[in-house]
């Protein structure tokens, strides 16, 4: 009985002593030591925690590096694709913006009907100016059609087959195109030459002309129709000992960047050769 | 069997020819891939086929060139007799027989062209050829036959089954 009493007595002053060691405790009476004890603890409780996450780390590291190599492929991957699609947008802008120029021609020169091909190729010899185009006999293209840009005209049909065509440019040496001078109305002859060139022959020495001057096809000879816009007049050879004025020809198509062009489906070349008179010997 | 390559290998090389390489001009010039290649091809010691590749080219830029068809066709087999007649006496050195092969290949078949549009009333001027267009595309051409040697090199290697000793 009396054991049992003095227990409980051991008991009640225990709780009594934590009791009231708390409540000085959060009186605040045991700040200094409170402090540094907590303190204490932190500091250990971080060094234990960095330590355990550096060493979770440790063994979780590889499976990171690999699932972030996959992501960052997988990223890798995505971006080149948006990439592509990027150029592959812009080529579609500038085939756009071409074809739209190339619809404005069509409605303001409504006289004519077209059909756009795309120029795949060049003639393998570099001493002529020729294109082949996509476009052949199975699209209703036949031997002779004129073909120009929104910037003008570029040379006519030389040969087809079902699917392509060949065209030979005004720049290529063995091209011969009627012209007039709007400015001037007179007559001349346009020709190419090895280099691109557009030379202008066959001018009038009577004729003043320009430089400036715009060049138009005059429809002389049946080969191009009349009114097709080919450049610009510049540096004018004038001689008196010359039967003839002779100048140059800037055009405003750049016959080294030609991707799409439109050809005259309309007009019907006229062969003259069996009117002009043979050669007897 | 495997010489049948020459069949999509020279269209191939046609197709370069006319969507790209005569898109990239020096001056007036620019380079002939298909006498480069037969050139490389007819160098080889144990190829037997170069004739038959140097006739089936010249047909196939002839038929897409405003160039008379036999033109290419005679250039590219008097460039592959060139050839085989090399092949006999400096093929010790063959860097030094691509080039002197794509110098003289590449005159020859510049001659012909000139000499067919003269011939057909182009008023083409020798000089202004010979200085805008033949000598750039020499450049182009020598510039073009130090990798087609070896690359064909390997190509007669697989098709004629042959111990590459170079």
């Amino acid at each position: 009985m009396k054991s049992s009493f003095s227990r409980s007595l051991q008991t009640t002053i225990i709780f009594l002593v934590v009791g009231g060691i708390l409540a000085l405790a959060l009186g605040g009476y045991f700040s200094p030591t409170s402090d540094f004890l907590g303190t204490s603890f932190i500091s250990a409780q971080t060094w234990v925690s960095y330590r355990f996450l550096t060493i979770r780390d440790f063994f979780n590291a590889p499976s990171d590096i690999v699932s972030l190599q996959q992501r960052n492929g997988q990223l890798e991957a995505e971006v080149s694709g948006l990439q592509t699609q990027v150029i592959q947008l812009q080529q579609q802008l500038t085939d756009t913006q071409v074809l739209a120029a190339l619809v404005d021609f069509s409605q303001t020169n409504p006289e004519s009907v077209y059909k756009a091909a795309s120029v795949i190729g060049r003639d393998p010899s570099p001493f002529l100016h020729y294109i082949i185009i996509n476009s052949g006999s199975s699209d209703g293209l036949r031997r002779g059609m004129p073909v120009v840009t929104n910037q003008g005209l570029i040379g006519r049909i030389d040969a087809v087959i079902a699917n392509a065509a060949r065209v030979q440019l005004i720049t290529d040496p063995t091209s011969a195109v009627n012209v007039r001078l709007q400015n001037a109305d007179t007559d001349a002859v346009l020709v190419g030459s090895t280099t691109g060139d557009l030379n202008l022959e066959m001018i009038s020495q009577d004729v003043e002309v320009q430089e400036g001057d715009v060049v138009l096809t005059s429809g002389l000879g049946g080969n191009y129709p009349s009114d097709l816009l080919v450049g610009q007049l510049f540096n004018l050879r004038t001689r008196d000992y010359e039967l003839f004025q002779q100048a140059s020809v800037q055009s405003a198509v750049d016959f080294s960047r030609l991707e799409i062009v439109l050809v005259i489906m309309n007009f019907n070349p006229i062969d003259i050769a069996p009117l002009t008179p043979e050669e007897t010997p | 069997m495997k010489e049948l390559i020459a069949l999509p290998l020279l269209a191939l090389i046609l197709i370069l020819q006319t969507a790209i390489i005569s898109n990239i001009s020096l001056l007036g010039g620019y380079a002939d891939l298909m006498l480069v290649a037969l050139s490389a091809w007819a160098l080889q010691d144990d190829v037997e086929t170069s004739w038959h590749w140097a006739i089936f080219g010249g047909i196939l830029v002839g038929s897409v060139s405003a160039l008379p068809w036999y033109i290419p066709v005679i250039g590219y087999l008097l460039t592959v007799a060139l050839a085989r007649f090399m092949v006999k006496r400096i093929w010790q050195a063959p860097i030094l027989a691509i080039f002197v092969l794509v110098f003289l290949g590449t005159l020859t078949t510049h001659f012909l062209s000139i000499t067919a549009l003269r011939i057909s009333g182009s008023p083409l001027s020798i000089a202004d050829a010979l200085s805008t267009v033949t000598l750039p595309s020499l450049f182009i051409n020598l510039f073009l036959a130090l990798p087609a040697y070896p690359i064909f090199r390997d190509l007669a290697v697989w098709v004629y089954d042959i111990e590459d000793v170079q």
